[in-house]
């Protein structure tokens, strides 16, 4: 069995969490470990019960684990909330006061080594000596992190995680946990799904993006914000979600490639805008990150129950597409597809997220700018007959998009139904004409739907389809199963809308048994798939309780499926 | 030189007598007054009679949904600083539906002109009150009289501090026409409330109620004193004054992007060598 370690931080927001997790995460990147970076977190500033999860070893990884090897624990609760999920040989660091009579518990005396502001820098202390990571590689880390911001503080840091790797080197058995291998790739990029969906905008030539704060979509723009110098674009922080889809509609009119980033809540508030961005033809991308609704649900937490609703937002009938990646590597890549496909389909485009998936971190290879070109706004106005028509009637249902200001042709974009000059109609020839036309553009994305990722035989015992997010877990048990010889294949979906059958439903249809895994209650992929091509899906694995899909979690729903097919 | 012919000639929606005719009139002139061409402008409305405006001249035009003009008309503005960018919309679109966006917009104070047709009354559902119709103004919608107190854009810009604001009459097109070029010149958010009887449904503030109780101020007035322009907006009764009432110098929204300082984002082109160092960021 290669490496595999699940080291649980936990502790109260305000901690530090997040901050010991992201040093240690460059640090073991660093020495050469495949990682898996997950948190999980309360609506709250301060208090309530926080964990940051790093799975490391020879992986790769692209999931969490339930059980837990290292629990480092910052409070009481932490102990008493995990203390089941802990592996035989699990080691339990916990301060003295709270500390667990358990085998393999390291009572420390957080006290000494630190004030309790900086706990969290003597549990990387720790930690840094337990895992056997070398001091150069998370001083880096802390000055890189901390060197610019609080330069003064530094000095204290560095003490205090070298005392207390002194300590843990006299107090802590030296653990088998060194990971044996291959150089280190030097130039990997930690990133979590939001950073990647940043960066995919910002190479596939985004130039504006408005938003209203959301959990967990919020982190995609300040991602962008970060960088807004950099990069020459304009991000604005909206009103509301409605003024942010308009504001993103408007500098797409007026050529800037431009995206909205929300949660579902946001989104409702955004549909409006999404009939408009249709109506007037304008490209536009809103990168959805789902978390569990109704309403405000559960905050922080994640669920894949907003597709229906993505799928249908916006009054009337129009063309759309919707992305969806399953991995750190994808939200890269189908960003950037996604922001050529709303330009290219002069149409409203998804991206569609979720809390588990732009919170999980990886080390991914560098992206290489120059594989796919940026967006181009607009055609050159040389290019269009005259006199100039907005929505000029084609053959594929694209009209010459021009930009306002940039020649003497004048560009009319209506909310209303329009003519080809793009003024009010209500004209029933001109209404049919225009409806077919927006309709036609359904086929270009048709044509360049991304087909689902079949991993293993077509003609597999067991078949586990699923979407997004959830498509590494779903892969991690596909391995473990096959791992007990059993024929076992994945169908993963990154594009969820526009479905085109003859890409998949061989596939469906060859496959002995047919299980989807979806993150939320009803099933809504799998009636969609049903919807569109007529194959029922009912052997189903849902989780819906806010948390993500784990390989443990699939196997053991696939067991009880099992067991009820017997019965029946 | 450009005439007001180029501006062009279209068929309206609009009933006869409607005070969107002087309206109009009077924005065609200003630009021409502001020496722009018609592919320079660019007209954002939203929905009502008034939204149609931008149907009747030639311009660019985006005409969007019910309230949101003003963060269409910002996003094209942001993207493209060297388009001269109008927000124009009825009082029920700029100050009900888009309220908060009225505000948001105030604060923002981009280079943007926002002219909203004020006839105090919902036009194109028929007549409903909107948020300036006065107390008692009785509708199929409130037949015991509006109750709730009437919204001053006036003197609610004046009290934000917004960079510029007027108070025209479309009866009085010569004097509406000037205010419009003074906004449209004006560096910053600059707004013209503009009064106007709507013939078919409001029946109080007609033309011959207007002549009774507008009058335009003189050049005693300061429009840098922020107190003399909050009583003179607030001044809306028996008489009503109007000019530019509040003016206010400073910096505009869009000079904190170093970015819109050279060309329209759409003509900047994407840096690999800038990906490249974020990139080394998460290494």
């Amino acid at each position: 069995m290669s490496l595999d370690i699940h080291l649980l931080i936990g502790g109260e927001a305000g901690q530090g969490l997040v901050t010991i997790g992201q040093l240690l995460g460059k640090a073991l990147v660093r020495a050469g470990y495949e990682i898996f970076v997950s948190q999980s977190y309360h609506s709250r500033i301060r208090g309530g019960h926080n964990t940051f999860s790093i799975r490391l070893g020879a992986g790769p990884f692209c999931a969490p684990r339930e059980s837990i090897d290292i629990l480092m624990a910052l409070n009481a609760e932490t102990v008493q909330l995990h203390r089941g999920q802990l592996t035989e040989q699990a080691l339990l660091i916990a301060d003295s006061a709270f500390a667990p009579d358990l085998p393999g518990t390291i009572s420390v005396p957080f006290a000494e080594l630190g004030p309790e502001h900086l706990w969290n820098t003597v549990a990387l202390g720790l930690l840094g000596r337990i895992l056997d990571l070398p001091s150069a590689s998370l001083y880096q880390a802390l000055e890189a992190m901390l060197g610019k911001k609080h330069p003064e503080t530094l000095v204290e840091n560095r003490e205090i995680m070298e005392k207390s790797r002194v300590w843990a080197a006299a107090h802590v058995p030296k653990h088998g946990f060194t990971l044996a291998g291959g150089a280190p790739a030097a130039d990997r990029l930690l990133l979590n799904g939001n950073q990647a969906i940043a960066l995919g905008a910002l190479a596939g030539g985004l130039k504006f993006c408005a938003f209203y704060p959301m959990t967990p979509a919020t982190s995609i723009v300040l991602e962008l914000i970060a960088h807004a110098e950099t990069m020459g674009c304009v991000f604005e922080q909206a009103e509301d979600e409605i003024a942010a889809i308009n504001m993103a509609i408007g500098a797409s009119y007026a050529g800037a490639v431009s995206m909205a980033a929300t949660s579902g809540g946001g989104f409702a508030l955004m549909a409006e805008g999404v009939s408009l961005a249709a109506m007037t033809e304008t490209p536009v991308l809103v990168a959805v990150a789902q978390r569990p609704g109704p309403a405000t649900g559960l905050p922080t937490r994640t669920e894949q129950g907003d597709l229906e609703f993505v799928l249908h937002a916006g009054h009337g009938e129009f063309p759309r597409a919707i992305f969806a990646p399953g991995s750190i590597e994808e939200c890269y890549r189908l960003t950037q597809h996604a922001l050529a496909m709303a330009e290219r389909s002069q149409s409203p485009v998804f991206l569609l997220t979720d809390q588990f998936l732009a919170d999980s971190a990886r080390p991914v290879a560098p992206f290489d700018p120059a594989v796919i070109a940026p967006v181009v706004a607009g055609v050159e106005p040389s290019a269009v007959p005259t006199p100039y028509q907005r929505y000029r009637l084609t053959e594929n249902g694209l009209s010459p998009r021009l930009l306002p200001g940039m020649s003497t042709h004048l560009v009319v974009a209506d909310s209303d139904e329009h003519d080809e000059d793009g003024h009010i109609s209500e004209d029933h020839g001109v209404r049919i004409a225009m409806v077919d036309k927006r309709l036609r553009k359904m086929e270009i994305l048709k044509q360049e739907a991304i087909a689902p990722s079949l991993d293993g035989e077509k003609s597999a015992e067991l078949l586990l389809v699923s979407w997004g997010s959830s498509q590494g877990p779903v892969l991690e048990a596909v391995a473990l199963l096959r791992g007990q010889g059993r024929k076992v294949a994945s169908l993963h979906f990154s594009q969820v809308w526009p479905l085109v059958s003859h890409q998949f439903l061989d596939i469906l249809q060859a496959a002995g048994e047919v299980v989807c895994v979806e993150g939320n209650a009803t099933g809504q992929f799998a009636r969609l798939i049903q919807r569109e091509t007529g194959f029922a899906m009912p052997s189903r694995i849902a989780r819906y309780d806010g948390l993500p899909f784990t390989a443990r979690y699939i196997l053991d729903r696939l067991t009880s499926l099992a067991a009820m097919g017997r019965k029946a | 030189m450009i005439s007001i012919e180029e501006y062009g000639k279209y068929e309206t929606a609009w009933c006869p007598g409607c005070g969107n005719f002087g309206i109009l009139k009077s924005l065609k002139q200003a630009l021409v007054a502001c020496e722009l061409q018609p592919h320079q402008v660019l007209l954002v409305s939203g929905i009502g009679q008034a939204a149609k405006t931008p149907h009747y001249l030639k311009a660019n035009v985006f005409n969007g949904l019910h309230g949101r003009s003003l963060p269409v008309a910002i996003g094209a503005k942001l993207a493209n600083p060297e388009l001269t960018v109008i927000a124009e919309s009825g009082d029920g679109c700029m100050y009900g539906e888009g309220g908060n966006h009225f505000l948001a917009a105030l604060r923002r104070n981009l280079n943007l002109t926002i002219l909203a047709h004020d006839n105090r009354v919902y036009g194109l559902t028929k007549g409903q009150a909107s948020p300036t119709s006065e107390q008692g103004f009785v509708t199929k919608a409130q037949p015991h009289g509006v109750f709730a107190a009437p919204f001053n854009p006036v003197a609610v810009a004046v009290t934000m501090g917004a960079s510029f604001v007027a108070r025209g009459y479309a009866g009085m097109p010569e004097h509406l026409a000037d205010l419009i070029a003074q906004a449209i010149k004006y560096r910053g958010t600059a707004l013209v409330d503009i009064l106007q009887p709507c013939v078919s449904f409001n029946k109080v503030n007609t033309y011959q109620w207007y002549k009774e109780h507008c009058y335009a101020f003189g050049e005693d007035h300061d429009p840098a004193d922020q107190a003399v322009a909050l009583r003179t907006a607030m001044e809306f009764g028996e008489r009503i004054p109007l000019g530019v009432i509040y003016k206010k110098e400073g910096p505009i929204f869009e000079d904190q992007f170093a970015v819109l300082k050279n060309r329209p984002l759409a003509r900047q082109e994407v840096s690999r060598e800038g990906l490249r160092q974020i990139m080394q960021g998460y290494v």
